[in-house]
């Protein structure tokens, strides 16, 4: 089994130095004059209907972001604990589905609590 | 096995073939050439279909000069594109705005290292293949997020912020509805799952099918969930600043995950590399092309989503039928673990239809809600 993880860290070097050979080239490229480079500042500004950008663009998130992400925290690591279960189903029985359906069913309060307090509306 | 042997007519069986010398090298090597060159060469036929098909169905000819039938046009495009100025802002994140391409586009390359195109013709069967897919497809959205965040622009800004809150939210119904056929299968290895699908999963699995199929388009922004680069809202969202080489790759990954999800899609729900008469690599990509028309189908087809219809879509509707989905599943393998698999088909298509038409009738339709935005 490690050395089929051996084989997919070797893919990933490759496909590491694969991809910084597609950004590199054009950089050569310019070097050998085939890529023009004219930069000038109109160009060089940020796209904004032709105007420059008001204000910092690196602001901060909007909170609702917030609510979504822990509910996706929540949800996700049930989700992981779902599937070794899901593999060993057969073997373990329907004692193990009903402790499955405890566990899902106090995670589903906080979703339902959540769907309640309008938390999933986007605003 | 000897090394003709392997390109000409039997692909390796095992994962790694231990009875020719330095077959761990010789197999890393073909698959490592095998899957590169597979996923560009699929790229460019996607895109092709994609622009040709798209402009059927709106009753235009599309690119039709490069080539017969215009075959040549993703070369073409991509000549063009490597040689096009590349454009950085001046007030940009210079180093993660160089990086983020890099990071979107290594996962679309690591998603198909687990996905066999042949019984046991895959660079490496992991047992957790499933699992380690849905791993390595999230961190695309890093790139993403990193483009956005790098390009110092407001609107990559906000496109970057809805991918993530998009892919935050489809993950949940993705990962839910691939458990249901992880329950079918027993086994998590991409391979062991199309050996166990005598029946395709579509049919046991309809509304896996669907849910799967409906969170893997929002999850890689194809329409009608493409919200991120909604071009009257936001441009062209993450990759507004970007040109050139750094463009085009943006470019390849949408296409790149686009395959990769119709892959996903043919090995868990189609039956994978399974068929009659044609050799199993051709029907795993005939399958795979099959799906990927289906998704520029529906592109053509559905107008795009509001922004709040597209989390609602996902918490409301998708999460609960795929949890649902779920536990009908498991009671179906406990309860009835030798039941006729055709009855089956039968009582799933027909428990599919009732739960998406009340579940769309009582608890959320999409339209409902907000109407100012």
């Amino acid at each position: 089994m490690l050395a089929n993880y051996g084989l997919i860290g070797l893919f990933s070097i490759v496909v590491v130095l694969f991809t910084l050979v597609m950004v590199i080239t054009p950089i050569i490229l310019r070097f050998l004059k085939i890529v023009p480079s004219n930069p000038n500042p109109i160009k060089n500004s940020i796209f904004e209907c032709g105007m420059e950008t008001i204000g910092k663009t690196w602001v901060q998130f909007n909170f609702h972001y917030y609510f979504y992400a822990l509910i996706f925290l929540a949800l996700d690591v049930l989700v992981v604990f779902l599937y070794p279960w899901a593999v060993h189903l057969r073997q373990l029985g329907l004692f193990s589905f009903f402790v499955v359906l405890i566990l899902v069913f106090i995670v589903l309060i906080g979703y339902i609590y959540a769907w309640k307090k309008r938390v999933l509306e986007w605003k | 096995m000897t090394i003709p042997d392997l390109f000409f007519h039997n692909l390796p069986m095992t994962a790694v073939p231990p009875d020719w010398p330095g077959g761990y090298w010789w197999h890393w090597l073909f698959f490592t050439v095998i899957l590169i060159g597979f996923v560009l060469i699929m790229i460019m036929g996607a895109t092709w279909i994609e622009r040709r098909g798209l402009a059927r169905l709106q009753s235009r000819l599309g690119p039709n000069r490069a080539g017969p039938f215009g075959l040549l046009q993703p070369i073409a495009d991509g000549i063009k594109v490597m040689l096009k100025e590349n454009i950085v802002p001046d007030k940009a994140d210079k180093l993660v705005h160089w990086l983020a391409p890099v990071i979107t586009f290594v996962p679309v390359f690591l998603i198909f290292a687990v996905v066999p195109f042949q019984d046991g013709a895959l660079l490496a069967d992991l047992n957790i293949g499933i699992l380690y897919v849905v791993a390595i497809s999230s961190v695309a959205t890093v790139g993403v997020f990193m483009a956005g965040w790098g390009s110092s622009n407001k609107y990559s800004l906000l496109g970057a912020m809805r991918n993530v809150a998009a892919v935050v939210s489809y993950e949940i119904p993705l990962v839910l509805a691939v458990v249901g056929v992880v329950l079918m299968a027993g086994s998590m290895s991409l391979n062991q799952i199309v050996v166990g699908q005598d029946i395709p999963y579509i049919l046991l699995q309809p509304l896996g099918f669907l849910l799967f199929f409906a969170a893997g388009c929002a999850e890689i922004n194809r329409s009608p969930f493409d919200l991120m680069e909604a071009e009257q809202e936001l441009v062209a969202g993450f990759h507004t600043e970007y040109s050139g080489m750094k463009f085009a790759m943006f470019f390849l990954v949408e296409w790149g995950e686009a395959i990769a999800l119709s892959a996903l899609i043919t090995t868990l729900f189609l039956s994978g590399w399974r068929g009659p008469l044609l050799p199993p690599w051709l029907w795993f990509i005939l399958k795979t092309l099959v799906v990927f028309f289906v998704m520029v189908w529906t592109r053509g087809t559905l107008p795009r989503v509001r922004i709040d219809q597209l989390m609602a879509l996902a918490w409301k509707f998708l999460f609960p039928l795929a949890l649902i989905n779920l536990f009908i599943t498991a009671i179906q393998i406990l309860v009835w673990p030798a039941a006729n698999q055709w009855v089956l088909v039968v009582i799933n298509i027909a428990i599919m239809i009732i739960l998406v038409v009340l579940w769309s009738k009582l608890f959320f339709k999409l339209g409902w809600g907000r109407v100012e935005v």
